[in-house]
């Protein structure tokens, strides 16, 4: 090894006389000039240079495309100005930036530009259509009549302080709960089968039921009309409405609740198996709850897709002008179906009516969906705050029970003993690990206080991860051990959390859920 | 022998093995060489309710699965009993009269697949750049928020969207319609018959309830499905690959285009392949927008236009018992399209690298 590291001051010689003696042949020149201080660089993603450049080419492009239309171009219409104005943008924006950068760069910037114009177009798209239909739909809206009355007696010139959609409201209500009557059980238990029994069978249902979705509603409608109404002789009524729409609503309800309990995490399951669990309080006790919040997601969009629908009602329900709440005879009509047909009428007040029955629709359906975002917003066996809270209490109720039943005394005196001070802070640290403990808790029972070999085992595991935790603070990669794990120390200090009774008090349940992927369908 | 001798573990096995009796004496005789560990039965026995469960399940899958058979084969005998009556000019023709035995889904097959296209052609950039957007461009912040923007606008009933493409789109879209016939008249299906740009008395009303305008709207409620497709396999793309790219040197658009783009490609082919089998059966919005014709118009400017479903929701009314099996008949054949594209869209988003590991 030639080379020389700690020769500082000489090289320069050596270097001089290369080749007639035994030379260094790497070095470190001296150090001639100080290091220059690097200008920090800027990371942030909006550059002030293209700020400028997109504020410049939008008032270039406005005058021009206004200078075109009224001087210029015979053009007329609100729309072809934008259209034309974003166009002369983007070339002159590309302009401006090829005057300073290279052709990549250029592309780059353009590119940025016209998604982010796709995606406000987008935006902007759904903002017109709520902000119309309910700016067009304020003036029913604001007669309270409106939601007491129905139109049996209010003819298409009657002003709106007269007649109201009561009969639209009570109608959509009726059938869609008939609908889920029917189809939540039944949705459910088909996905259960298809996610607890695989089989031969299993595959053939799954392949059924997804080639099902792409039943057009009109034709499930068409498919009630002829069979109820004109081969059956029955009259129009709510219920077979309900049957339309609980035919189109069964595929999607059964698809998506099963993607869903696809997700359950295997070990959960495998675990109460494990504890001699039978498959239906597998099902029962893990696999149901974990999914709850996924199921009722699931439950939840298909009732908003149920309620919208207008095709399938409208071949089945029969539109009526009063009030009807028997489903099962006389004819019935819903929101969407009230909608079309108010708006089917040349009159202004029967369409401002369809704007504001459209409007309740739409406030209907975006009151479900908001639901179904705030109860499914988890991943299967994520608890919400409240959730882990009760499971937290449950087991630590479990735990009083075993103990009391060890020692022999009623769980009061137990429950007694122990004041609720420290309410089992360490198991509500991952709601996972919460949900695996109440499915341990399950058959719990049974199991035998554990080994104090597995409780040294599982300290030393501990004593492990603290040290580990330890080096990485040190390192920086984790926040100061002083703040943190002093935390961590107070709250795992409450061993009523853990089911597990007697003197072995074992460390919180191990964050052992499985990879919780996202609900990709939800 | 006393209880105090006898080994636990034949006293545990004891209580689960049926000749228990017969193994603890011989376990205390010479607990070592007579222990015979048989390997255990892996499938467990199940009890009354399990069984109950297991035929419950089984049960309620096969009433959903007859349900839909039944719904299939009722479509598909009552189609074959028209189908029949109007043999091959079921294809071929384009008026509807069934009573008269001449009736056939020619124009209103065309003026679904135009509908649907046309929607397809707005959907796709307008979800493709709101799925780049989202999974790329946007701030972390809002991210979430746009997410279920765009998922509400997917539970938008379809008559909502079908009053502001009646009363509002309509109107505003009426000059530009005009403007792409006068301009882009040369382009076949952008040609209009019976609009004469230099006639002061023509009006644009012949642009009205055209193909056009309800593929715009239609498209409106596909990209929300399409997109959400597509910015779920965009979030997929590997995080090495990405930055792999950009340590390259490469701009974000490179990035993008050498990345995301080649891994979401079956998400993207895919999406749209579902959005366009739910453009083909939409309904209600069409039905409110389109004047019903019924011949082929390929010009998509021009008033007038059709669609299977709008046909069906048009002529059930006062149906005899053959015109329903006539619509039937056109239910049927929307219903064998739609499942092939489905069909088609799923095994795309399986086979593609990014769908693998969706599922």
């Amino acid at each position: 090894m030639t080379t020389v590291l700690d020769k500082r001051s000489t090289p320069p010689a050596s270097a001089v006389t290369r080749g007639t003696q035994e030379t260094p042949r790497t070095w470190i020149p001296p150090e001639t000039m100080p290091p220059a201080s690097e200008p920090r660089r800027s990371t942030a993603t909006i550059r002030t240079v293209d700020v400028i450049r997109l504020l410049g080419s939008a008032f270039a492009a406005i005058g021009f495309t206004a200078w075109l239309f009224f001087y210029a171009l015979p053009l007329q219409g609100v729309i072809g100005f934008v259209v034309v104005a974003y166009v002369i943008f983007l070339l002159l924006f590309g302009i401006l930036t090829a005057f300073d950068e290279n052709g990549q760069t250029v592309r780059d910037r353009i590119v940025a530009v016209f998604v982010n114009s796709l995606a406000f177009l987008m935006l902007l798209a759904l903002f017109s259509v709520v902000v119309y239909t309910v700016g067009r739909g304020v003036g029913p809206l604001g007669n309270l009549n409106f939601f007491t009355q129905d139109m049996s007696n209010a003819g298409p010139l009657d002003p709106l302080t007269r007649g109201g959609v009561i009969h639209a409201v009570l109608g959509t209500l009726i059938m869609i709960t008939i609908a889920l009557a029917i189809s939540i059980p039944l949705g459910l238990l088909t996905a259960v089968f298809l996610s607890e029994f695989p089989g031969r069978y299993a595959r053939f249902v799954r392949t059924v039921v997804e080639a099902m979705t792409a039943l057009p509603s009109i034709v499930a409608g068409l498919f009630i009309y002829a069979t109820i109404i004109v081969f059956l002789g029955f009259n129009r009524s709510g219920f077979a409405a309900s049957l339309a729409i609980t035919v189109m609503m069964l595929p999607i309800i059964i698809r998506s609740a099963d993607v869903v309990l696809r997700l359950v995490p295997g070990n959960l399951k495998e675990a109460a198996r494990a504890l001699g669990a039978s498959t239906w309080r597998t099902v029962w006790t893990v696999t149901l709850p974990t999914a709850r919040s996924g199921l009722t997601t699931a439950i939840i969009l298909g009732t908003a897709r149920g309620i919208g629908e207008t095709s399938p009602v409208l071949l089945t329900a029969g539109a009526t002008t009063f009030l009807n709440v028997n489903p099962l005879s006389g004819p019935m009509t819903s929101l969407p179906l009230t909608t079309f047909t108010f708006v089917k009428s040349p009159e202004n007040n029967m369409i401002a009516r369809g704007f504001g029955t459209a409007a309740v629709l739409m406030v209907l359906v975006l009151v479900l969906f908001a639901l179904a975002r705030a109860i499914g917003g988890r991943g299967p066996g994520q608890l919400s705050t409240r959730q882990q809270r009760a499971r937290a209490r449950q087991s630590r109720d479990d735990g009083y029970r075993y103990r009391a039943r060890a020692l022999g005394v009623p769980t009061s005196a137990v429950r007694r003993a122990n004041p609720r001070s420290l309410p089992a802070a360490a198991a509500t640290r991952s709601g996972a690990g919460v949900a695996d403990s109440a499915a341990v808790g399950l058959t719990v029972a049974t199991i035998a206080p554990v080994s104090p070999a597995v409780a040294e085992a599982t300290a030393q595991q501990t004593r492990a991860a603290r040290t580990l935790r330890r080096r990485l603070s040190e390192w920086r990669l984790l926040p100061k051990p002083s703040a943190a794990i002093n935390r961590f120390r107070r709250s795992s200090k409450a061993p009523q959390g853990s089911p597990e009774p007697g003197p072995n008090s074992t460390p919180p349940a191990p964050d052992t859920s499985g990879p919780t992927r996202k609900d990709p369908d939800a | 022998m006393s209880p105090s001798k006898s080994n636990p573990t034949a006293a545990a096995n004891g209580g689960t093995i049926i000749d228990a009796t017969g193994t603890r004496t011989e376990v205390i005789q010479s607990p070592v060489t007579t222990i015979t560990d048989k390997p255990r039965r892996l499938v467990s026995a199940s009890d009354g309710p399990d069984i109950a469960f297991r035929w419950i399940a089984r049960g309620s899958g096969t009433i959903v699965v007859t349900v839909m058979l039944l719904v299939g084969l009722f479509l598909a005998y009552q189609g074959f009993q028209a189908l029949h009556v109007a043999g091959p000019s079921f294809i071929t023709e384009q008026s509807w009269d069934p009573n008269s035995g001449k009736f056939g889904i020619a124009a209103v097959l065309a003026g679904t697949a135009f509908i649907a296209l046309t929607a397809i052609s707005f959907a796709l950039p307008l979800s493709l750049g709101t799925a780049l957007y989202i999974s790329e461009y946007a701030p972390a912040k809002i991210k979430n928020a746009l997410v279920t923007i765009v998922d509400l606008m997917a539970a938008v009933p379809s008559v909502v969207y079908g009053l502001w493409g009646l009363f509002f789109l309509s109107p505003n879209v009426l000059p530009v319609s005009q403007w792409i016939s006068t301009y882009l008249g040369w382009i076949p299906i952008f040609a209009v018959d019976g609009f004469d740009q230099n006639d002061p008395l023509s009006s644009p009303t012949a642009f009205a309830a055209s193909t056009f305008i309800a593929g715009i709207v239609v498209a409106l409620m596909v990209a929300p499905i399409t997109s959400s497709i597509m910015r779920e396999v965009f979030t997929q793309a590997p995080l090495g690959e990405r930055e792999g790219a950009l340590a390259l040197g490469a701009t974000k658009w490179g990035m993008i285009s050498s990345v995301v783009l080649p891994f979401g490609r079956g998400g993207i082919i895919g999406g749209t392949m579902l959005g366009l089998g739910r453009a083909l059966g939409e309904t209600i919005a069409v039905f409110l927008i389109i004047s019903p014709v019924f011949v082929i118009q390929p010009h998509i400017l021009e008033k007038g236009a059709n669609s299977i479903s709008a046909l069906i929701a048009l002529r059930y009314n006062e149906a005899s018992k053959f015109e329903i099996s006539a619509l039937m008949a056109a239910g049927l054949s929307l219903f064998v399209i739609t499942l092939i594209v489905n069909f088609i869209a799923s095994t795309i988003i399986g086979r593609s690298r990014s769908g693998n590991e969706t599922t």
